[in-house]
């Protein structure tokens, strides 16, 4: 894919005034937000605000009706736009793990760098191993999904992500199915990569996690965004009503 | 008021889809179920109650139930060699092209181009819900007996014509077991694989297919049966299976009324001993594959 003039000055994500729409219901009205390299963007608000559908349009797996989206300056709202090449550099980490069930957990991390990218499978079986132990899951290599506990499965699909070099990774509540003494584990794996550099962006109800990792916190209801900032600020200055009655609730 | 009513649970006939087949669907195992259901010792008691008639019938004529039974005796290496093996070949070969065309069939009807989802839909839906007897006469009047390719001529006997008729059904409702069992994996499968860049293909291949094989197994164990239970319907078509051979056998014996439960029930003995043990297995797996998940 030819990356359109983009250096790593820009943005590396760019989402401009996008709207989706399943049947008559706008999820989106028009979000704009942009993502520089190395940033973590967390983005809260209520259940239903679109969230997790405007992070599944940036690697495509819904359409967008309107705006754009640009990825390192490739445009997601084309139609000519080369999918595969695309979530070759967008991860995602999803709310239900969906690891593959009838593979172990090094299996699942593997296959995609040595089906997808026809990597020699030495050299990406020695990749797997270390993102086993970069997510504490030494020992754990050939247990099956189906034996491992919520917060393992969690972090062998954040390491199966990883195994592709992405150049940005996308957490989709990634927490919200889990118990709440499995959610630290998976959050500290997430921090890790925060602090190593790697672009994320994360759709969290976790707001201490999103304060403690977060460069830029986006806080969204009914498809637009109500309002966003640095952690420092978001929290304690929050203006806006809706803004102020959801971070009550929730804190 | 209006009274909601739902199909799937009434025992009304009236209330069932127009399409409701004693069969059940393709991807139940009501057949299966029945038949397992029957306790071991099942076909013994079918034996005793194929002993009944000629007894009640014996007084009729001279002509003895004892010597049904020894004329039953006689024929019984010919029924089996020459007669059932023929439904068991026909029932083998069914199934293997059957099983052949009918996952291209469901695979058919979950492809994204659409003139292909639609044409490969219309097909399943049509010889699913065709009698089999109907098909099987359209092939058998519509096949040419011979076929000839160059200086070769190939006959091609009734009984390969009455497997392409079998086939028929068989390939579409293993069709719906394979669609029902791709679509039975979560779409949270098949976002995972799109997230990892995997095309529709690998995806398929790798992902979906793997996962949901072992729970076609049941279904198309309970196909198989069916079908077996179903060959006789060939000896309409002067096939010589087990019950085509059983009537000439009568035939020869002077058609005595007697013959006719000794012979008959014989028949449907062997269709018991033959299909129950592969009821009972579709039970256990599908089971065993139920609490895997």
């Amino acid at each position: 894919m030819t990356t359109h003039n983009w250096t790593p000055d820009q943005p590396l994500i760019s989402i401009r005034d996008v709207h989706k729409s399943f049947g008559d219901l706008e999820v989106l009205k028009g979000i704009t937000l942009d993502v520089r390299q190395g940033e973590v963007i967390c983005i809260i608000g209520p259940s239903g605000s679109g969230k997790s559908t405007l992070i599944r349009c940036i690697n495509a797996l819904n359409p967008i009706n309107s705006g754009s989206i640009k990825v390192e300056g490739q445009e997601v709202n084309d139609p000519k736009l080369d999918k595969l090449a695309l979530r070759k550099k967008v991860g995602m980490v999803f709310q239900q793990y969906n690891l593959f069930p009838h593979k172990t957990a090094l299996e699942n991390i593997m296959m995609a760098p040595v089906k997808v990218l026809n990597e020699p499978v030495d050299e990406v079986e020695q990749r797997a191993r270390k993102l086993m132990k970069r997510v504490n899951l030494i020992g754990k290599e050939d247990a099956y999904p189906g034996e491992l506990s919520g917060g393992q499965q969690q972090r062998v699909a954040i390491a199966r992500s990883l195994a592709m070099n992405p150049d940005v990774i996308l957490f989709d509540e990634v927490t919200a199915a889990l118990d709440p003494e499995t959610v630290n584990e998976v959050l500290l794996a997430i921090k890790d990569l925060a602090q190593d550099g790697m672009t994320c962006i994360l759709v969290t109800h976790e707001m201490g996690f999103a304060r403690e990792v977060a460069d830029h916190i986006y806080f969204t209801d009914r498809g637009v965004i109500v309002e966003h900032g640095p952690p420092a600020t978001f929290f304690t200055e929050a203006s806006d009503p809706r803004t102020q009655e959801f971070l009550s609730q929730i804190l | 008021m209006a009274i909601k009513l739902d199909n799937s649970q009434t025992d009304l006939p009236v209330l069932k889809p127009f399409n409701y087949s004693p069969a059940g669907q393709p991807g139940d195992l009501q057949f299966s179920r029945w038949l397992a259901e029957v306790p071991p010792h099942g076909f013994i008691g079918l034996l005793l109650l194929a002993c009944l008639w000629p007894v009640i019938a014996a007084a009729q004529s001279n002509f003895t139930t004892t010597q049904a039974f020894e004329a039953l005796w006689r024929w019984m290496p010919f029924l089996l060699t020459k007669g059932f093996l023929l439904n068991v070949v026909v029932s083998f070969l069914t199934m293997l092209i059957g099983t052949i065309a009918g996952i291209l069939l469901g695979l058919g009807q979950i492809s994204p181009i659409n003139w292909l989802r639609r044409s490969c839909w219309f097909i399943t839906q049509l010889f699913r819900n065709s009698p089999w007897l109907v098909l099987l006469f359209i092939v058998m009047l519509a096949f040419p007996f011979e076929i000839q390719i160059g200086d070769t001529i190939i006959p091609i006997p009734d009984w390969m014509k009455a497997v392409f008729g079998l086939s028929l059904p068989i390939m579409a409702n293993i069709a719906e077991v394979v669609r029902g069992g791709v679509q039975s994996v979560s779409t949270g499968q098949w976002e995972a694989a799109e997230s990892l860049a995997y095309t529709r293909q690998q995806t398929l291949w790798m992902i979906i297919l793997p996962q949901c094989f072992k729970r076609m197994i049941p279904p198309w164990m309970n196909w198989y049966a069916i079908l077996t239970m179903a060959t006789p319907l060939i000896s309409l078509l002067g096939v010589e299976e087990i019950i085509t051979l059983s009537r000439q056998a009568m035939e020869s014996e002077d058609n005595h009324p007697e013959l006719l439960m000794p012979f008959f029930g014989f028949s449907l003995v062997i269709f018991f001993i033959y299909c129950y043990p592969i009821a009972r297995l579709t039970m256990k797996l599908e089971k065993r594959f139920n609490v895997k998940g």
